[in-house]
């Protein structure tokens, strides 16, 4: 008696060993080598190798060298949060309240994107918004661009591919938090005399916040470190974050720089994340 | 048919008079299915009314076209002289409790009651909230949230979030459906209570033929989006006029008769071969074959040859086949020699022993709590129903 109930009491252990292993392997380890990088002595390179000599000067170095980048993502960023809320909480609420029994239809439309690569996606955009593309062109045609006008390598082209491809992570959240209101509430609501528009800011917009929080969360991270749209669509006018620690990994072997970057943007995340989800205050909520 | 309750306008403002709740044939469907079926009612301002009929019977729709939540298909709704069949639900001075409280899970208790009022522009709503919660005994869990309360309480707070708003009728969608047994009766009689305290017009749907009974002054049994009676408790009770309601409404015998006609002020019919009579007022069949109903703590039941306190004809022949003792009373199941069984609910008086299964036994009524229902309907009706 005694042993099973001891055998049960471990069994929560023995299911979290498998993701436990998997999370050392392959997050802590690298984790600590990118801590350890971002330490390196910044006179470095891959002929004389590098020294891990708590170089802790290189924060100090990638901040004051790359700060407008940094800005940029984060603006860009939020933009595309911004963006992703705006649509993703109108298709959300189409999707839960309207759709009736298309609702798993669109839902699987919502994620069919996902069955192409995202780099391929990017690409197409980079093809839809060429200079001399259909849409320039029209655009030119009645004006709204001048002659010159471009999409292609702007700030607009980032956002909205950055909006674009994390429209999905917006949504999904945010219907699972819509689908979840009972519907009497809202009848409730109109039954107390709150118009259909004053019903939705008093019970259904509050009732969706564990949605918004997890969809804000899982967009704006994910853009933040985002280089492929900058890559694709932008032009070194448009750099982010994510560029800069790929051109200095990649190219220049400035291991150090990159490390600092990359933890840098990674400890600004998380302090944002918890001062937002403090603010958000959702733990009421689910 | 024309189904206006009786009210006992004693207890009424007579300058309200004319601000009664209105239905003029109004009708829903849904495709091919009608929920309600020209429905025409009235509702006196400041009466306790109860819609009573088995799930499915158009009480809810009917109830929800009144709220503004659902549209009728045909007919109007009116409160006094107006008309209120479209308006829109945060337009009508109606206010719902909802089957499942709907509270705002998000706002704590204070909030959910002063939501009507501050979404008609009320800014000071404390004092409102406080006295409100106060009648419903809720005085101190104000700024709890809806989950840490119990059923009754956010049962309670659901009916003072409605009753804040001082509306022209009040409606409750089988308020006490999920609560349990005990906790049940204590909130009818607190329903009740404030009720008479408000003086607003209750209309209360529910499917519990006793919670009807217990609160309303006026019930309308409905049955498949059409009334089939209304009138006070104990009107429909004793004089049933379908045998729906005399199977819904508590249980009933009943026994096929040959109509032999009026004789004074009863009508006369026969029973297998026994004559029974029954007041004139309580027949609802015009002649040929009828349907003699009686309630089962009518029918009086003695030993054979036994003495029994009633001046009506004997059924004799009878044997006991069922006893359940349910402490205040034993209900009885009697075999009669043409094979049907009869229900007898006795007072555990005392007077003699409780009878064994096997007894011969003879039967009696008082002809004065008879009733006469047309032969076309069906003797089941309502039967089933009841049960849940």
């Amino acid at each position: 008696m005694a042993r099973t109930r001891r055998r049960a009491r471990f069994t929560g252990y023995w299911l979290m060993l498998p993701s436990a292993l998997w999370l050392a392997l392959f997050f802590l380890v690298p984790f600590y080598s990118l801590i350890a990088m971002s330490l390196y002595d910044p006179e470095g390179s891959s002929l004389t190798g590098y020294d891990m000599t708590w170089h802790f000067a290189n924060y100090v170095d990638v901040v004051q060298a790359y700060w407008r980048p940094l800005l940029r993502s984060f603006w860009y960023a939020a933009l595309a949060t911004l963006g992703c809320l705006l649509l993703g909480y109108v298709l959300a609420y189409a999707i839960a309240f309207k759709a009736g029994r298309w609702k798993n239809l669109m839902l699987v439309l919502v994620i069919a994107p996902f069955f192409t690569s995202f780099l391929i996606r990017t690409l197409s955009w980079k093809l839809i918004l060429a200079d001399d593309g259909w849409i320039v062109n029209t655009l030119q045609a009645v004006g709204i661009l001048g002659p010159d006008g471009r999409l292609l390598a702007t700030s607009f082209a980032v956002v909205m591919g950055l909006t674009y491809n994390f429209l999905p992570f917006m949504v999904l959240p945010l219907f699972a938090s819509l689908d979840k209101i009972d519907h009497r509430l809202i009848e409730a609501a109109g039954d107390l005399y709150a118009s259909p528009a004053r019903g939705f800011f008093k019970v259904t917009l509050p009732l969706s916040m564990p949605g918004v929080v997890a969809g804000t969360l899982l967009t704006f991270i994910p853009a933040a470190g985002d280089y492929i749209n900058s890559e694709l669509l932008g032009s070194p006018n448009q750099r982010m974050i994510g560029n800069v620690i790929q051109n200095l990994f990649t190219n220049q072997g400035d291991y150090a720089a990159a490390g600092a970057l990359s933890m840098t943007l990674m400890i600004i995340i998380t302090i944002g994340v918890v001062l937002y989800i403090r603010r958000a205050g959702t733990e009421d909520l689910v | 048919m024309s189904l206006v309750a009786d009210h006992d306008s004693t207890t009424q403002d007579p300058t309200s008079a004319g601000r009664d709740l209105e239905l003029r044939a109004v009708t829903k469907s849904y495709g091919a299915f009608t929920a309600v079926r020209s429905l025409d009612l009235v509702v006196p301002q400041g009466s306790f009314f109860a819609l009573l009929g088995p799930s499915g019977c158009g009480k809810t729709t009917t109830l929800r076209m009144v709220a503004g939540l659902d549209t009728p298909t045909a007919g109007t709704i009116s409160l006094g002289d107006r008309e209120i069949t479209y308006d829109k639900p945060y337009k009508r001075p109606v206010n719902t409790v909802f089957q499942n409280y709907a509270l705002f899970p998000h706002l704590d208790i204070s909030e959910n009651v002063a939501f009507g009022l501050k979404r008609r522009g009320v800014k000071e709503t404390k004092k409102a909230v406080a006295e409100m919660l106060a009648l419903v005994e809720l005085e101190s869990q104000g700024s709890k949230k809806p989950y840490q309360l119990s059923g009754g309480q956010q049962q309670r707070v659901a009916l003072a979030r409605a009753l804040i708003n001082n509306p022209e009728v009040l409606l409750l969608d089988e308020p006490l459906g999920a609560l349990d047994l005990k906790l049940r009766r204590g909130m009818q009689i607190e329903l009740k209570r404030i009720q008479t305290e408000v003086g607003l017009t209750f209309v209360h749907v529910t499917h519990d033929q006793e919670e009807a009974m217990t609160m309303a002054d006026t019930v309308a049994v409905m049955n498949a989006g059409v009334i089939e009676q209304m009138g006070a408790p104990s009107e429909l009770y004793d004089n049933p006029a379908t045998t729906f309601v005399a199977n819904f409404l508590g249980q009933s015998n009943l026994l096929a008769g040959d109509i032999l006609g009026p004789d004074g002020d009863v009508v006369k019919v026969s029973v297998q071969g026994t004559t029974v009579s029954i007041p004139i007022e309580r027949c609802h069949s015009e002649g040929g074959k009828g349907w003699v109903g009686v309630r089962p703590e009518k029918v009086m039941i003695a030993e054979v040859g036994g003495e029994i306190d009633a001046p009506g004809n004997r059924f004799e022949g009878g044997v006991v086949t069922d006893v359940s003792f349910v402490g205040v009373s034993t209900q009885y199941l009697v075999r009669m020699p043409w094979g049907q069984e009869l229900m007898v609910f006795e007072q555990n008086t005392g007077r003699r022993p409780i009878l064994a299964v096997g007894t011969p036994v003879d039967l009696s009524w008082r002809p004065e709590y008879a009733f006469l229902l047309d032969a076309s309907q069906d003797a089941k009706a309502g039967v089933e129903d009841g049960d849940d």
